[in-house]
């Protein structure tokens, strides 16, 4: 397997650098966040002032999400976007035909992809999940603080992973809570910018109204919560500006 | 195979920039003894471009690490606060300087540093790259206070040291530009991989029952959570190396990240330390509060103070913390304890 991929990209190396390019474009996804219509960026950390469909007030302090199977790219899988940190927010693609799209990528990893320990990058930058819960990777970590009923500010760990059951940890039983995302038809020109937006307000609102005091750390080997995660996600992205 | 296709590649690549020919002496290429699991698990070290291993530059760098005509007075080196067989700490809560000057932060042991993949170092990150790095404790007043212009004329008045500079750098002019590349590419060979624990990972050992179910409170969201920060068997570095409040205090003496960045959401927020050699490197935290592990595991079971900054993923802080049973608390130590790797701290090619 290993062999085959350095082979193949042995041969792109050769390709790309002596193959005449006929159809060559290139596009740079964004990926941008928002609270309902408020853009987000940096600044906007740290602070209570974003209030859930629930009406507690949050802070963003930490947000990390995985996609996979962005039907731009074959090339590579994945992708993982570091709001916080800034990185991974554009992803760069070239080599594709002018030409129509129909634009889909999966949120996290469907179980197929979801292979214990076998991404080195994401390996290196800790995104997997326990062995006791099944093993794999992180769909997401969205980690903030939420003023509670008592008034104090408390943390939160949104934590997106495969739902597991560990009712029997000797017999864990799996549903896959990865699901794709279909933004419609897009006219790719080159060095077109491909905006797709995260409405984080959604994650605690739609079609489930997402109660902190009660879920708020420890969702990972939540069944039910990660469910819902999964239902209220889908709403959560959308196509932004293409230009 | 693998390697083949690399090799070949590499090949094609160097006939595309058919190289100018370089008349500098050219030293021997050093081979980074990278333990299996990190290369089957992680991406590749930093290495940068400008500063390429050599056997002859670690063998400077290694000599410098150790030798106190570094410091202003010629007593300490950097071994007096990294010492190899505690893996490179000094077993103090805070380490003094040649003039008998207490620091305010606990020396950190140094190994796995070139899978620092963000390279910024010392406690509160205000060290980017470790050719920067050794630049500070040089001329820092409470710690070697030398420096610079004196060190250089200093080695290049010493007929062994003009040689050793010549053979790695192909240079009779020794500053601290030379100097500091040699010991970053000494310290780029200290590796730490080869625990109980590491073993068991390359499945030629088995765990305790203690240190097994310590390792799953380690691992369980709900008990120890440490996973997060602190690494796992997918992450054989155990740290995440970024900054974190992992809450020690409700008020913050030593600002840490907050200081570098200016941005008060920073602090309080400091480096988390990577928990292989525990065994040697009492005491723990940033200014070595804590003289045990017993300690470090009751502060994050019921210790923890609230403030503004602590991270999200510090639970039932108005409590303490998650409050594991002592049964918990002896498992996770037993697991802590199998992440300390003897084979470092007595490898010969680290000791002076
Ligand atoms: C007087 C004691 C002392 C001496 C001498 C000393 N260090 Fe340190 N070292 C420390 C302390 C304390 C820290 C933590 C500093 C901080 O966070 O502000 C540190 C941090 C470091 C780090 C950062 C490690 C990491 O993981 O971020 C490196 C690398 C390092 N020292 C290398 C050296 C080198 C190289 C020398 C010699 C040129 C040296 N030190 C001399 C005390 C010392
Ligand atoms: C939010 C991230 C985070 C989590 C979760 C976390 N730690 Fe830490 N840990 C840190 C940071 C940051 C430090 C250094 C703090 C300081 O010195 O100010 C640290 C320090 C330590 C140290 C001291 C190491 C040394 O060399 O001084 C140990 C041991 C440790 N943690 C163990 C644990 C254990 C066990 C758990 C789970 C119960 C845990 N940590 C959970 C971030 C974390």
């Amino acid at each position: 397997m290993k062999n085959n991929i350095a082979f193949l990209c042995f041969l792109m190396l050769l390709f790309s650098s002596c193959s005449p390019k006929e159809e060559d474009i290139s596009v740079v996804v964004n990926f941008t966040h928002h609270w309902n219509g408020k853009v987000l960026s940096n600044q906007d950390l740290n602070q209570l002032k974003f209030t859930t469909e629930n009406g507690e007030n949050i802070s963003v302090e930490k947000l990390r999400y995985l996609i996979s199977d962005l039907s731009l790219t074959d090339f590579k899988n994945y992708h993982l976007i570091n709001f916080h940190e800034n990185t991974g927010t554009s992803l760069s693609i070239s080599g594709l035909a002018e030409n129509r799209y129909h634009l889909t990528f999966r949120f996290g990893f469907s179980d197929q992809d979801n292979t214990d320990g076998i991404y080195k990058d994401l390996n290196s930058v800790s995104f997997g999940v326990p062995t006791m819960l099944g093993g794999g990777y992180h769909y997401m970590q969205f980690d903030g603080k939420y003023r509670n009923d008592n008034n104090d500010a408390l943390g939160f760990n949104y934590h997106a992973i495969r739902a597991v059951d560990n009712t029997d940890p000797d017999n864990l039983k799996f549903e896959d809570t990865s699901f794709e995302v279909d933004l419609g038809s897009v006219l790719i020109t080159n060095n077109a910018k491909i905006e797709i937006k995260m409405n984080l307000a959604e994650w605690f609102k739609n079609p489930n109204t997402w109660n902190l005091n009660e879920l708020n750390t420890v969702l990972m080997p939540n069944f039910q919560a990660q469910k819902i995660m999964r239902d209220n996600g889908k709403t959560v992205f959308s196509l932004g500006i293409v230009n | 195979m693998v390697q083949k296709y690399v090799f070949l590649s590499c090949f094609f690549l160097l006939m595309h920039c058919t190289s100018k020919e370089d008349e500098r002496y050219a030293p021997t290429p050093y081979r980074l003894k990278i333990p299996t699991l990190f290369s089957d698990k992680l991406i590749p070290p930093i290495i940068p471009a400008d500063n390429p291993l050599t056997i002859e530059g670690v063998a400077l760098g290694k000599k410098l690490f150790f030798d106190p005509i570094l410091s202003g007075d010629e007593t300490q080196s950097c071994a007096s606060c990294h010492n190899p067989q505690k893996s490179f700490t000094d077993q103090q809560p805070f380490s003094t300087g040649i003039e008998g000057n207490l620091g305010s932060r606990n020396a950190m042991p140094l190994f796995n540093l070139a899978w620092n993949f963000d390279e910024r170092f010392a406690w509160d990150g205000k060290e980017f790259g470790l050719e920067r790095q050794a630049l500070e404790p040089v001329s820092n007043p409470i710690e070697l206070h030398s420096n610079w212009q004196n060190i250089g004329e200093k080695l290049e008045n010493n007929a062994i040291y003009k040689d050793l500079f010549l053979n790695a750098f192909g240079s009779s002019k020794i500053d601290s530009t030379l100097i500091t590349k040699a010991i970053a590419q000494f310290e780029r060979t200290l590796i730490s991989g080869n625990a109980k624990f590491d073993k068991y990972v390359r499945g030629e050992t088995t765990l305790t029952i203690e240190e097994q179910n310590g390792f799953d409170v380690f691992m369980d969201e709900s008990k120890g959570d440490c996973f997060h920060c602190h690494g796992s068997n997918n992450n054989p570095l155990w740290t995440d190396n970024k900054f974190h409040n992992n809450g020690l205090d409700t008020h913050f003496s030593d600002l840490g990240l907050g200081a570098v960045t200016g941005d008060p959401n920073d602090n309080g927020k400091f480096k988390t330390p990577s928990i292989r050699n525990l065994n040697f490197t009492a005491p723990y935290m940033h200014d070595g509060r804590f003289a045990t592990l017993e300690e470090v595991i009751n502060h994050y079971s019921e210790g923890l103070k609230k403030s503004l900054t602590i991270d999200p993923l510090m639970k039932q802080v108005n409590e303490g913390g998650v409050q594991l049973s002592p049964q918990e608390k002896t498992n996770l130590k037993a697991f802590l304890r199998s992440l300390s790797d003897s084979e470092f701290v007595q490898n010969p090619d680290f000791k002076k």
